[in-house]
């Protein structure tokens, strides 16, 4: 009960803390906690997949990329379009790819669904990547940002109002979602899928319609960063951004919403830490390595994430002998 | 390993034949590379993305080894490949012992993100030590002639010395698989690990040999390609996603399938270039995706 409150209150503050960070705030610090928040969306809509219901995608930045795309070729070129329906036109697109990419990839298990993910999200990419479709290689512009309700996204105070309200909105969805009989369900289908299917679930269903949504929720992020920034390029959707969201999650702690969120923080921020000239100087250039040995550290260093911190601190504390039996009953098997 | 010999054309013989040399080269260095990865895969069950790296590290070992070399031993083709095999089984010994070892253990994921990590570290250490420039290598002399193919085309002979190479080396990991006491108790590994340790046998040794030797392959298939596709930054990540896909258009843990995998790969590639480039690079997830619709294991499942 205890633990529920804590992270209850751990939310709570999170949220707290970015509704009031525009206030203190300068411009670079604005676009960069909008920035973050767009992750952490796309970082939310993976969870669904891998931390709930145990299906690791490789290909997730291709939804990311469909809705980005999808927010730019539909914006008409002489007017500001509406993003009351740009947005579900959006998620509504990178959700059909998704459905069809689930539909088939989901006969695979394992490494295999991990590939074919992958194989999907590559297609996709080199279809933007190769045809004029989208601008090719150089990425198209998008030249009139949309309004919502009259307001203009173009304006930073409006985007990072739009960004966070949004990922209120899905974090509260998800968190509803888990704790509803479907969400139940995923998380039997991650726990022991043949049970599953012995007790008369068909599971199919239900894991394609979490990668749908999923694919959805992250078309939405996609459409936000396409707005944010008013630029796409192939790269939204390459694999190595589907790999980045991945170590997002898995570096937040896998299997908690709150674990998708503290991992996109921590991931970019510790970008920016190791890219930063004023701390590192010339070897700034060279942030790769400070930060491949940070998640190499955190590898040896977290098995549960940093949201398991505080329990693996507790542990430590009280010296408990059953470790292995305290974590599997955090981690919700028993 | 990208570069290619023979431009766009009507198909004469004499350029079909190049191209099917060029898709046999290809395949077999994938194939290589795919090798080490399929093993450690099949064998420790240790998703290594930082395997790509090691191809990369290859490359970049036959460009600044060779000065090295010839100041110290008078130089040498063979002799760069060998200093550089040493080093790499040395670096994959090394290398199972600090990080990897302490994988096995543990859930896929948390390897996905330790071997991402050191994918980061190698290309930065790459880029301290050698720096981000493009290098060309050359190939060493007596391997730098052409062959006449029909009246106008040429081949150059380096790229058929590639595939001697690595049709050697699969032969010669075939024996060693099949004919081998090692290789037995490697295919036993790969077949049922639990069993393998039961019987008394040293699987942490057994480990680190399979990885140091899948290292070492892959930083030979690197050093061999570096004349043809010369040296650059983030080339071991582009290798990378399609070793894995041979991997498991193969069949996890098959080597038998990951070579004919990657032949197929080579094939679809190559001619995909040319009939039609612009959607080229669709051609090989095309192939992945529809392999495992149908066969959702891979070709072959662990032999």
């Amino acid at each position: 009960m205890d633990d529920t409150r804590s992270r209850l209150a751990f939310v709570v503050l999170a949220f707290g803390a970015l509704a009031l960070w525009p206030l203190a705030a300068g411009s670079y610090g604005l676009d960069l906690v909008t920035k973050i928040m767009v992750y952490a969306i796309f970082a939310l809509s993976l969870e669904l997949l891998v931390g709930t219901t145990g299906l690791v995608c490789f290909g997730q930045a291709a939804f990311f990329g469909i809705g980005a795309y999808a927010a730019v070729l539909m914006s008409p070129a002489d007017a500001p379009a509406s993003a009351l329906w740009l947005l579900p036109l959006a998620a509504l697109a990178a959700g059909l790819y998704a459905l069809a990419v689930g539909a088939l990839s989901l006969r695979t298990q394992g490494v295999y669904f991990i590939m074919v993910t992958l194989a999907f999200a590559q297609m996709a990419y080199y279809v933007v990547h190769d045809t004029p479709l989208g601008g090719g290689t150089d990425g198209i512009y998008l030249m009139m940002k949309p309004t919502l309700l009259g307001l203009d996204l173009d304006a930073p105070f409006v985007i990072y109002g739009v960004t966070l309200g949004t990922l209120a909105g899905v974090f509260v969805l998800l968190a509803l979602i888990k704790r509803s009989p479907f969400g139940r369900a995923l998380a039997g289908i991650k726990a022991n899928e043949q049970r599953m299917r012995a007790t008369g679930f068909s599971t199919y269903p239900y894991k394609l319609a979490a990668f749908t949504l999923s694919g959805a929720l992250a078309g939405v992020a996609g459409f936000l960063f396409a707005v944010k920034d008013g630029f796409v390029n192939p790269e939204l959707m390459s694999w190595h951004f589907s790999g980045a969201v991945l170590i997002m999650i898995i570096l937040g702690g896998l299997g908690h919403l709150r674990g998708a969120l503290v991992g996109a923080f921590a991931f970019a921020l510790l970008q920016e830490f190791f890219k930063s000239e004023a701390i590192f100087g010339a070897f700034a250039k060279h942030w790769h390595l400070g930060l491949g040995l940070t998640i190499i550290a955190s590898v040896a260093l977290l098995p549960r994430g940093l949201v398991g911190l505080p329990a693996q601190w507790k542990q430590r504390l009280t010296g408990r002998r059953s470790a292995p039996a305290v974590a599997l009953v955090e981690a919700g098997h028993e | 390993m990208r570069g290619r010999v023979g431009k766009p054309c009507p198909m004469d013989l004499a350029t079909f034949l190049i191209q099917c040399l060029n898709a046999l080269q290809y395949g077999l260095l994938l194939f290589l590379v795919a090798s080490g990865l399929t093993l450690i895969f099949g064998i420790m069950g240790v998703i290594n993305l930082a395997h790509g790296s090691f191809y990369m590290i290859g490359a970049y070992m036959a460009y600044a080894l060779a000065p090295i070399v010839g100041s110290t031993f008078g130089g040498g083709f063979f002799a760069t490949l060998f200093v550089g095999l040493v080093l790499s089984v040395i670096l994959g010994y090394v290398l199972e012992w600090v990080f990897f070892s302490y994988l096995y253990e543990r859930e896929h994921l948390q390897q996905v993100l330790m071997t991402y990590g050191l994918i980061l570290v190698f290309e930065e250490l790459r880029s301290l030590i050698v720096g981000d420039d493009v290098h060309g290598v050359q190939p060493p002399p007596w391997l730098s002639g052409t062959l006449a193919l029909g009246e106008v085309m040429t081949y150059p002979v380096y790229r058929l010395f590639i595939s001697a190479v690595c049709i050697a080396l699969a032969l010669g990991m075939y024996a060693v698989l099949t004919r081998t006491r090692l290789g037995m108790m490697i295919r036993a590994g790969s077949a049922n690990r639990e069993m393998v340790q039961s019987l008394g046998i040293d699987i942490s040794f057994l480990y680190r040999v399979v990885f140091a030797a899948g290292v070492a392959i892959a930083v030979m298939a690197g050093m061999l390609a570096a004349p043809v596709s010369s040296v650059y930054p983030g080339m071991g990540n582009s290798v990378l996603i399609v070793c894995f896909v041979v991997v498991v258009i193969g069949g996890i843990g098959s080597i038998r399938g990951a070579l004919l995998a990657a032949m197929l790969i080579g094939i679809v590639d190559t001619f995909g270039k040319v009939f039609v480039p612009q959607a080229a690079g669709v051609g090989v997830y095309l192939l992945m995706a529809l392999i495992l619709l149908w066969r959702p294991q891979g070709l072959f499942k662990a032999a």
